[in-house]
């Protein structure tokens, strides 16, 4: 269980450049619950999925996963309950560390790292077993470096050491926007299998309204720092790429409107 | 061939603080020059403790700590302090001065009759080869000679291999990883900052390790032994690294290794051909300088070769 409590972050208070990214944001996600979020660009929201993995403190409002009130907590303490995938391949893994060792980090997810051996015999059996089911024959890779890798493997391994232990709450944040068609793809089909399998409470942004309209069991759509709609069950079931165009599009005409209006109020007053 | 032997033993002794370097510079990308004042600690705790009839073990023991707490210092400067790393270890090394000055009580301590590792070695030396002469290959070699080289090649072979082991640690290559992406180690549940600070420990612990033993082999300490540290660890990394490449950390430990007995014989070499002895640092920043330069003009060719006119 993902609490999300009147969450507001504002970027660069005071100045010209003023941000106000997130405003009195509320969401409460079920265990198991896979949700897609959508939104124009600058809409808040992918810096509600840093908000929940910490990557900088909330202004105000509450955070809380399995219970624990995780709001204050670091970025690595966080970790322990959270797995993630970023956009760019390359913030996910350790370009000049080998397949094995990469994985080896992320078995020891949110555990303190001793002076255990890195790579144990029981576990580099594990890899090669989980790495297989990937069909992409990297499972006889396992000494190469991850920066040989290509994006869409990269992410795939990603996905894999996100959820190697299993996550109270997964985070997605647009991780196929940097993958050419047939790895992206792959690697939805990838992240579908994975959260069904592991019923993984995941929160997934997404460019793309096909991935919206296929995936999940429910879609949040982002405007200016605020959710904007929120469709569950029967209804995200019914929703179709063209509902969620048209949805932008209303969007953009309530935007053009405010525009307009401000536009005739100030000829008009000033 | 009493230089060659000297040049090798040096080259083992200092090669220990480029391991050192190569853990703050190489691994974790952190221009650490604290090694100037952290060499110059381990030298100067290990003497005192030395001079005060403390088992050599012990004393060296204390140069590692020591070494290994003013890098902490500086981690700790660089990380919860926000201070840019090449000024937290200036910080440092600016303040190592004066506490150096303090362990030592004056500028210079020397160990002339003191039983050291150097003693040790070279007792256990004699008694090995009953004071004769060592011939190898026709070369006559002093019991003397031959034992410190033996002790030091010990040492680095000892240092090296605990070096590697600890880096395939679950602790060590999540160190590995902080110096690789910081960002993924930290989703991953991994403190970066503790990383760094730790690593950067670890790292001046071998110079101060380095600077213990370097006392002991030249039987003195002295407040001014550590300036230029860093650039001759960074020499021998980059020499190695030339020899060996980068794929593998156990290639490019073995690769500090020789890169740093490769520049002390060089060195010697050149002393002996008349370098001045005063050129000598600003010799080896030119070679360093040279050494990062010019792979990056090797990769444009056409900065080398004539350009094709278009007329």
């Amino acid at each position: 269980m993902l609490e999300i409590r009147s969450v507001s972050k504002t970027f660069n208070p005071g100045t010209p450049n003023e941000l106000r990214a997130l405003q009195a944001v509320s969401v409460g996600v079920e265990d198991g619950s896979f949700i897609v979020i959508i939104g124009t660009n600058g809409s808040g929201k992918s810096t509600l999925l840093n908000a929940v993995a910490g990557s900088f403190c909330v202004d105000s409002g509450l955070i809380s996963v399995a219970g624990k009130d995780i709001t204050s907590w670091p970025e690595h303490r966080r970790a322990k309950l959270i797995g993630r995938v970023f956009q760019n391949p390359f913030s996910g893994t350790a370009a000049n560390m080998s397949i094995a060792e990469n994985l080896a980090l992320a078995a020891f997810r949110g555990r303190p790292r001793r002076l255990g051996w890195s790579l144990r015999r029981g576990l580099l059996d594990t890899l090669r077993d989980r790495i297989s089911e990937l069909n992409m024959g990297l499972e006889d890779r396992l000494k190469n470096p991850i920066g040989s890798l290509s994006g869409g493997q990269r992410q795939a391994l990603t996905l894999l050491m996100a959820t190697w232990l299993r996550p109270e709450v997964l985070l997605l944040d647009e991780h196929t926007a940097a993958l050419d068609p047939k790895s992206a793809d792959q690697v939805i089909a990838l992240t579908d299998t994975i959260i069904k399998r592991d019923t993984l409470t995941t929160l997934m942004v997404t460019h793309s309204m096909q991935q919206a309209a296929n995936l999940g069991d429910r879609l949040l759509m982002m405007h200016r720092g605020r959710i904007i709609q929120d469709f569950h069950g029967a209804e995200k079931k019914r929703i179709r790429v063209n509902d969620l165009l048209a949805r932008f599009e209303e969007v953009r005409r309530a935007e053009l409107l405010d525009q307009s209006a401000a536009d005739m109020l100030r000829r008009a007053y000033i | 061939m009493s230089l060659l032997l000297g040049a090798l033993t040096l080259g083992f002794i200092f090669s220990l603080i480029a391991l050192g370097v190569l853990i703050s510079f190489r691994i974790f990308a952190f221009p650490d020059i604290t090694a100037d004042g952290s060499s110059t600690l381990g030298a100067a705790l290990a003497a005192m403790l030395l001079v005060n009839n403390v088992n050599p073990v012990l004393a060296t023991a204390a140069g590692f700590a020591g070494g290994f707490l003013a890098g902490a210092i500086t981690g700790i400067l660089a990380t919860k302090c926000k201070i840019n790393g090449l000024l937290a270890g200036i910080l440092v090394m600016t303040g190592l001065y004066s506490v150096n000055l303090h362990v030592m009580g004056r500028s210079n301590v020397s160990l002339l009759g003191s039983s050291t590792l150097s003693t040790y070695a070279e007792r256990m030396g004699i008694a090995l080869t009953h004071g004769r002469n060592l011939n190898v290959m026709r070369w006559e070699i002093t019991p003397l000679e031959a034992s410190l080289v033996a002790a030091s090649f010990l040492l680095v072979v000892v240092a090296g291999a605990v070096m590697y082991l600890f880096f395939h640690t679950n602790l060590g290559t999540a160190m590995r990883a902080t110096g690789d992406n910081s960002e993924m180690v930290r989703a991953l549940g991994v403190n970066d900052e503790n990383m760094i600070i730790l690593g950067l420990a670890v790292s001046n612990g071998f110079i101060g390790l380095g600077g213990a033993f370097l006392a002991q082999y030249q039987g003195f300490a002295d407040v001014q032994m550590g300036i230029g540290m860093v650039v001759w660890g960074l020499a021998s990394v980059i020499i190695g690294e030339a020899l060996v490449g980068t794929r593998q950390l156990g290639l490019v430990i073995t690769g500090a290794v020789m890169g740093s007995v490769l520049f002390r014989l060089m060195v010697a070499i050149a002393l002996r051909l008349g370098l001045n002895p005063n050129d000598l640092k600003l010799v080896t920043a030119v070679f360093v300088f040279v050494a990062l330069v010019a792979p990056k003009l090797l990769k444009r060719p056409n900065l080398l070769k004539p350009r094709p006119s278009h007329a």
